[in-house]
């Protein structure tokens, strides 16, 4: 059976919740487990925050109370689209944003790479992204935009215990 | 989602604890960073104590900020600590190496 679902929304912070949110309720009658779903919604949140700050270079978290510094004041406008399909227990997710690319798609998926260090980014969006979901792969062009491609297969089980 | 606000922070005996909201993203992270930095200068802080009791959910913005606070008390001998971590957050400092840095008691 496939069944897919597609949202498109500004690519403000204030989304961020509502985009991993949306995607975990569309897998939900899957009956994931909560490991998953905390996967599920790690990774998109990763993808959108990037799309939103480095893609769209909206830099300004609406969750702070009181003033903001000018510079990170603007935004500039643009939509941010998700692309879900669901294909027996295997999930796809695409990220897609019509930003200002990536230059070095190698680097910027380096471990610990940022360039934003100014914002105290820590650099492990796509190493998140990695960790979670069982495959990744970034198309990007500067000036066009960037697809992020996740998969992942549900219902393998919890983690394997004793990791600690 | 509650709001982060001024009384998510509290310092006790220049230990600066803080008390994340349900989900740390980079819609919140800013603020929080921000705050905590204020009280850094002000207070004489020496440890940082990040308690994660209502907190269900946090992505590498969260990292970046507890990151950056280590890196500005730890060059003065501080500490930081996470409290009530549930088991994804603790998968997510493993990820990212940092449960070698910061200090889980329990």
């Amino acid at each position: 059976m496939k069944n897919e679902m597609e949202i498109i929304f500004d690519a403000v912070s204030d989304n961020e919740a509502f985009a991993r949110v949306a995607v975990a309720a569309f897998v939900t009658h899957l009956n994931p487990t909560v490991e998953e779903l905390a996967d599920i919604k790690t990774a998109v949140s990763e993808a959108v925050t990037n799309s939103i700050i480095h893609g769209y270079e909206n830099l300004y978290g609406y969750g702070r109370p009181g003033r903001c510094p000018a510079d990170l004041r603007e935004i500039h406008p643009g939509k941010v689209r998700i692309l879900c399909s669901l294909e027996t227990d295997m999930l796809h997710i695409r990220v897609i944003d019509q930003g200002k690319g990536i230059e070095d798609v190698e680097k910027a998926m380096e471990p610990l790479y940022t360039s934003k260090p100014q914002l105290e980014r820590s650099g492990m969006g796509f190493s998140f992204m990695e960790a979670f979901m069982d495959d990744l792969e970034v198309e990007s062009s500067p000036g066009k935009g960037t697809v992020v491609s996740m998969k992942k297969k549900l219902g393998t089980g919890g983690w394997i215990e004793g990791e600690e | 989602m509650g709001q982060v606000t001024e009384d998510d922070f509290q310092v006790i005996d220049h230990c600066l604890i803080i008390r994340l909201p349900e989900e740390v993203d980079h819609h919140r992270a800013g603020y929080i960073s921000e705050n905590a930095d204020k009280y850094l200068v002000r207070e004489e802080v020496r440890n940082v104590v990040f308690d994660f009791e209502d907190t269900r959910f946090m992505d590498s913005s969260g990292i970046g900020m507890i990151m950056g606070r280590y890196r500005k008390i730890s060059c003065f001998g501080g500490r930081v600590y996470a409290i009530h971590a549930d088991s994804q957050i603790r998968r997510i400092f493993r990820v990212c190496g940092l449960s070698k840095l910061i200090l889980m008691p329990e």
